[in-house]
């Protein structure tokens, strides 16, 4: 048998085979998956569109309930990006199965592409799921909806990416909650997912600018209404640069075998 | 024909500090089954571990088939599968879906029919459709030895294949690599059970202390250091060996009524008649006497011991 010559240069069917457990893993959970996101955004609508917003008139000449709704996908998209790669490439260190996947003829750029595109796969999903529930609250318009696809997409794989650091870094089930719950929660709250930072005091508004995450939904929300915080170049720069530094993360994680190969 | 795997200069120093192999050499020839055994902690999982990817090695060169495990990982991985010590699997997949989860992941498109093989040659095919969390753990042993067959590899590396599996499955198992070897695969398996080894393995390694101790055909081991015993049953009892029969170095047995003597079969004097005349000349009386090889498992008490 001649090795060689079956050895082509990028393994595809490697690629295609975790992409396919991954998102076989969704399916096998998914009332959790798709239900889970779509009841808790269901009930911000109530919340947030109903109890509060009814009382809060318009933002930017757009009602608060069409709003929010950028804001609502962003935040899903983060959640379910970093818990969907993390759980992904956490869960095969915690049973024992990674042996497998180091000693396969895999790169280690083919592993990512796998993990992080199933996980942006599923987030992607999800915020295009939750964007037609929300579509049955409030009236809804995308008046760029290349950008709005393009932030979407940009969004579900940095924060997968970020996940898929989280999964190599963790030790524990509670490390894979910590950052989520710790970092990303308040910094989604405190970062306009629900107001626009220009109603804060000027001081507030200053310190906010300094939240990555406001420039994330700050240029999702231009894709729909036209209005932002923050230019849509910086929002695309601040995405991007969340993006190259999430890769420059993996690939030191990867260079040095951190936490995967002793 | 030059070997299929070649391990040359190779260290292995963790984290903190523990040497698990110290500058290993050793070549396996294409379609031999090697046997590795050492004590727990001897190295034999991180030799194969560095062989197939998982641990890094620090110092050393290895190359499986000609191509070098880390410039060129690609071919020398798809050639090999790996059957862990430990029972790691999935535990929501099914046999099937885990089975050709390998067979893509090692690079190969989906070929139904190679897995059906596979599974019913391993007794699987009844459980294909089962959830591996359901299985038993000889079972899952057969999952994880189908999953490393799965991609068609030139080397296998089993790792414990017996540990914690019932006789028949030990059995089975014996046979399916036995019939791999047939079709030309190369098998590498280490393992507690002496008799393992000296059942299935052409060549034989002792590792212990991260060191390879010795790498030689089963046979010639076995006739080099197994060397033969003499045993003699006394009608007497004695309380400990005469002065006189001080040059053979016997040990005594059985409470005393068994005078045992240590030689070796291919010396031209082994020195039997002489012991058996002096023990004539002290009246010592004897109602039996018999002769046996060496086992391997003594030989390799006797080198770990001596290696340690």
């Amino acid at each position: 048998m001649s090795g060689q010559s079956q050895v082509p240069a990028f393994n595809a069917w490697g690629v295609w085979a975790i992409y396919r457990f991954e998102m076989a893993r969704a399916l096998r959970t998914l009332w959790q998956s798709v239900a889970t996101p779509v009841i808790t955004t269901v009930l911000y609508f109530v919340v947030f569109g109903a109890a509060i917003g009814g009382r809060m008139g318009e933002v930017d000449s757009v009602s608060y309930g069409a709003f929010i709704v950028p804001g609502l996908i962003m935040m899903t998209l983060f959640m379910q990006s970093i818990f969907n790669a993390s759980f992904g490439i956490y869960f095969p260190k915690f049973t024992g199965t990674i042996y497998e996947l180091l000693s396969a003829p895999v790169s280690y750029l083919e592993i990512l592409l796998a993990y992080v595109g199933a996980a942006a796969t599923k987030s992607i999903v999800l915020g295009l799921i939750i964007l037609v529930t929300a579509s049955f609250f409030v009236p809804l318009q995308i008046l760029h909806p290349v950008w709005m696809v393009a932030f979407l997409v940009l969004t579900a794989v940095t924060f997968s990416l970020f996940g898929f650091i989280i999964g190599i870094w963790a030790e524990s089930f509670e490390h894979l909650q910590f950052i989520p719950m710790l970092i990303i929660t308040p910094l989604t709250f405190l970062g306009g997912a629900f107001y626009s930072i220009d109603m804060l005091p000027p001081f507030w508004r200053t310190v906010t600018l300094f939240n990555p995450v406001v420039y994330l939904i700050s240029g999702f929300r231009w894709s729909f209404f036209e209005t932002s915080d923050v230019g849509i170049m910086a929002s695309l720069i601040a995405t991007l640069g969340f993006f190259f530094a999430c890769l420059a993360v993996v690939w030191w994680m990867f260079k040095t075998g951190y936490k995967l190969k002793s | 024909m030059p070997p299929v795997l070649s391990i040359s200069g190779l260290s292995k120093t963790y984290q903190g500090g523990f040497q698990a192999l110290t500058d290993v050499d050793l070549e396996i020839e294409k379609g031999e089954i090697f046997a590795l055994l050492g004590p727990n902690g001897a190295g034999k999982t991180t030799l194969i571990s560095i062989v197939c990817g998982i641990v890094t090695a620090t110092a050393g060169k290895v190359t499986v088939d000609g191509h070098d495990i880390q410039r060129d990982y690609r071919v020398a991985r798809s050639k090999i599968g790996l059957v862990p010590q430990e029972l790691t699997t999935d535990a929501f997949e099914t046999v099937w879906d885990t089975v050709s989860f390998s067979r893509g992941l090692f690079g190969k498109a989906p070929d139904p029919a190679h897995i059906e093989a596979t599974l019913k040659s391993l007794s699987l095919w009844d459980k294909r459709k089962e959830k591996i969390m359901n299985l038993s753990g000889g079972m899952k042993r057969r999952v994880l030895i189908a999953k490393a067959l799965s991609h068609e590899p030139e080397i296998l590396f089993l790792d414990e294949p017996s540990a914690g599996v019932d006789v028949d499955l030990r059995r089975d198992m014996w046979a399916q690599v036995r019939a791999l070897r047939e079709s030309g695969v190369t098998i590498i398996l280490t393992t507690h059970y002496i008799e393992e080894a000296e059942e299935m393995a052409d060549r034989i390694g002792v590792i212990s202390q991260g060191k390879l101790v010795l790498a030689e055909q089963k046979e010639t081991l076995m006739q080099r250091l197994g060397g033969k015993e003499l045993t003699l049953q006394l009608q007497d009892p004695l309380s400990e060996i005469p002065a006189e029969l001080g040059e053979w170095n016997l040990t005594l047995g059985d409470d005393g009524y068994a005078l045992i003597y240590t030689f070796d079969a291919n010396e031209e004097r082994t020195g039997i008649p002489s012991l058996l005349r002096r023990i004539s000349d002290l009246g010592i009386g004897f109602k039996d006497l018999n002769t046996r090889q060496r086992s391997l498992e003594e030989i390799f008490v006797s080198l770990v011991r001596n290696g340690a």
